[in-house]
């Protein structure tokens, strides 16, 4: 198959076209513009609707009806602006209603700038909005990666009836790779007779809403709501795993500086030393079963890289529980963590292990 | 023995909970009368706001989102993007329209969304307890306007009619009031011109209706009624302020 | 095999679509390659790069901070980028609008009159092709030919035409660094 070379953010708004996504509606905000550039062209070309709202919180909402009518929907942004949709986010999280958020993350906090970075670790994954709720969150590390795991997240939105986040950061929406495209996949959207599309000859009426008045009836809510995010953290926690059966040093690392670290693995693997990676695909549900196996077998130490002050890093030691000790690299504000840089840190850990 | 009137089918059954002598549930069956009379009830999906009428849910007797506080023109316009045959309706309060969504209201206005909204003026915050609206009037004492409405300290009352007749996009605009029996067969007739508009594709369409609020007015019904008539509708004049031409 | 070119401009020069044909070729030959654009206020301003990896290896990072080689195509890129060259690397500029040769002695330097050559193909937008030619002459990182044929794929349809001139640039780029050679 030939491969073509495509841009990350446009691969995101193709996986999007290629899962069935025929609604999206956005606020510009660099570095993610390319995104809706693409979609703007693209969905018209399959019938769809590109729509640019008046404001993150508009559009958040108007995915919010899309959704509630029973669309294959999606949003992107940047931090600020995906702070912005929070509010939204929420409601979508407790009215149980598909869609797909995603997230070209930027530094910050406050306006920030443009460069690539992971600080919305925590927004993405411990909630981000108001409320007690959880939503799916995947992290591609290529472009490849990016068209297919837009398409997965449509498929968790549907399943879960949830709405699903797909981080990225601005070295990975700028950046043009080779990837397959293929034969689009088979979408295989299951029935919503829940979607408010007008009764149409339905003998009830359907209601979507996220509010209960009732504490009684508010908390059996949120019970169902926890009880389904239990499912996702049995049934959805995606991860890849290199050279980390046989390392001593296992880095921990997601999106772009995962790929950092394969380097650094192949780097210090050729100086002898056993040096492994996992690679979490989902942030949420966290995957915690390899590194606690890790942890059994002959993994010394871990070393936690990001593009922020250390938030999965909190996730790593919660998995592990003080299993083994859990060292931290990253860089903030922007800044991309270097090979040389975590080979550093990795080497002074190796000789602390000695 | 012949039918002389009866309830709407485009009410649910449920008790209305608003106050003794609040104007909504006449607001209420209007529209639900509308919606039945033009024969879209089974196509139509109504959005309600926060505020007074967050339960709209359970009284228009079709598919019904609540949306958040101020966003109901937007996530009207997600459900029409989807669903461009459906009849969309939002129905909103003052403080959901005027100040935390006027951002969505300019911007459903300015697309020409085929929808329509309701929009239920009655100078006030209900919900929250009686404090000052973006259409309150000067003078006019609230919880957190306690000696009046002073325009230096708090600015003036928002003409949201006005403002979006303005507007390309916006096909159909009007003032209502709901204080008279004749004011309410008027308010009737727009609404279902509004919906009209809606259906023909014309545009966005918004019909003002101002309303009274006894209990945060601090007024007896038939006074709130009389106060409606007195002071709102003299700084809220009635009427079109944009329609189609060549009539709906 | 890995190289790291920098591409540096004027907007408007084609520098990142050159930069794209250089990414074509080496996925034409099967190697790893990666394309990274100058983005957000720094394209505003009159500037433009890219950054492109060709590599035999699976690429860990787009990001170029040492480049292997820089194609520098007006004297704010060439002051921009110039002490980042990896030592033993190469550096090609446009010297009809640079008129001081970089200072670095550890490099490769091949001056390429880059407008001149353009103007006389009949297209002053191929310039930038011109100096890929001259980067694909001094480098091999790809082949010529991949370039060549790779053009059809960088161009939209509606621009095909562009072809013949686009592939003489490429060509005589690569006779210009040839003949600084020898």
């Amino acid at each position: 198959m030939e491969k073509v070379l495509m841009k990350g953010n446009e691969a995101f708004g193709e996986g999007a076209v290629r899962a069935g996504c025929r609604h999206f509606f956005g606020y510009p905000i660099t570095p993610q513009s390319e995104l809706p550039h693409y979609l703007a062209r693209r969905l018209p070309e399959v019938g769809g609707v590109y729509l640019q709202a008046e404001s993150e919180v508009a559009a958040i909402n108007m995915v919010y009806g899309a959704a509630a009518a029973g669309a294959r929907v999606m949003t992107s942004s940047s931090s600020p602006g995906i702070s912005l949709m929070q509010e939204g986010i929420s409601y979508i999280a407790c009215a149980e209603l598909p869609c797909v958020v995603v997230n070209i993350m930027r530094g910050g906090p406050g306006l920030g700038n443009i460069a690539a970075s992971q600080a919305d670790y925590f927004q993405a994954v411990k909630g981000g909005g108001h409320g007690d709720y959880r939503l799916p969150v995947l992290a591609p590390a290529s472009v490849q990666e990016v068209i297919d795991l837009v398409v997965t997240a449509f498929d968790l939105a549907d399943k879960y009836r949830n709405p699903v986040m797909v981080v990225g950061d601005g070295i990975l929406g700028q950046m043009m790779e080779p990837v397959k495209l293929g034969p689009p996949p088979e979408v295989t959207t299951p029935p919503k007779p829940w979607a408010t599309t007008g009764t149409l000859g339905r003998k009830s009426r359907n209601i979507i809403n996220s509010l209960y008045i009732e504490p009684e009836e508010l908390e059996k809510v949120n019970l169902r709501l926890q009880s389904k995010y239990r499912r996702m953290e049995e049934e959805e926690k995606r991860w890849e795993e290199y050279h980390a059966t046989d390392a001593e040093v296992v880095i921990v690392a997601f999106g772009m500086v995962a790929r950092i670290a394969k380097a650094v693995v192949d780097k210090m693997r050729k100086a002898g030393i056993p040096v492994g990676l996992i690679r979490p695909v989902t942030l949420y549900p966290f995957p915690d079963q390899p590194l606690v196996a890790g942890s059994s077998g002959p993994v010394k130490a871990f070393l936690v890289a990001e593009m922020n002050a250390g938030q999965m890093l909190e996730d790593v030691r919660l998995a592990l529980c003080g299993r083994r000790p859990v060292h931290f690299y990253g860089r903030t504000g922007g800044m991309l963590t270097s090979v040389a840089e975590v080979e550093g840190k990795v080497r002074e850990i190796w000789e602390g292990l000695k | 023995m012949a039918v002389a009137t009866r309830r709407t089918q485009g009410l649910t059954d449920k008790q209305l909970h608003y106050c003794p002598g609040c104007t909504h549930g006449i607001i209420h069956r209007l529209v639900a009368e509308a919606i039945e009379e033009l024969g879209v009830l089974e196509k139509t999906v109504g959005v309600c706001p926060v505020g007074c009428a967050v339960f709209a849910y359970e009284y228009f007797n079709c598919d019904m989102i609540e949306a958040a506080h101020g966003r109901a023109p937007a996530v009207a316009t997600g459900v029409k993007r989807v669903l461009p045959e459906s009849v969309v309706f939002t129905y909103q309060g003052d403080g959901d329209l005027a100040a935390i969504g006027t951002a969505e209201t300019v911007h459903v206005a300015s697309r020409g969304e085929k929808i329509t909204t309701v929009f239920v003026n009655n100078a006030v915050y209900g919900m929250t307890g009686g404090q000052m609206a973006p259409t309150t009037l000067l003078g006019q004492k609230t919880t957190t306007t306690p000696f009046g409405r002073q325009a230096d300290v708090a600015g003036f009352p928002l003409r949201v009619a006005e403002l979006v007749a303005t507007i390309e996009g916006a096909a159909y605009i009007t003032r209502v009031a709901v204080n008279t029996p004749k004011n309410i067969l008027r308010a009737k007739k727009a609404i279902l011109k509004a919906f009209n508009v809606q259906i023909q594709g014309l545009g966005f369409s918004l019909v003002e209706v101002l309303s009274t609020c006894p209990t945060n007015w601090g007024l007896s019904p038939p006074e709130a009624l009389r106060w409606l008539k007195e002071k709102m509708i003299p700084a809220y004049p009635l009427g079109e302020f944009k329609a189609p031409e060549g009539g709906v | 095999m890995l190289e790291e070119v920098i591409i540096a401009g004027f907007g408007g020069q084609g520098i990142l679509s050159t930069g794209m044909l250089l990414s074509y070729a080496g996925l034409a030959e099967g190697f790893h390659v990666a394309w990274f654009p100058a983005y957000g206020p720094e394209m505003r301003g009159g500037t433009a790069y890219c950054a492109v990896t060709v590599s035999d290896a699976p690429i860990s990072s787009p990001l170029v901070a040492e480049p292997t080689t820089l194609i520098a195509m007006n004297l704010p890129s060439l002051e921009k980028f110039e002490t980042t060259v990896k030592s033993g690397g190469i550096i090609i500029y446009n010297a009809s609008l640079i008129n001081r040769p970089p200072g670095r002695q550890d490099v490769r330097i091949i001056a390429v009159k880059a407008n001149e050559v353009a103007e006389s193909i009949g297209n002053i937008r191929v310039a930038a092709n011109v100096m890929l030619g001259a980067f694909i002459e001094a480098s091999h990182a790809v082949s010529l030919n991949s370039a060549l044929e790779s053009l059809s794929k960088v161009l939209p349809p509606h621009r095909h035409n562009l072809i013949p001139e686009n592939q003489n640039a490429l060509r005589e780029g690569a006779r210009i660094a040839g003949a600084a050679d020898r």
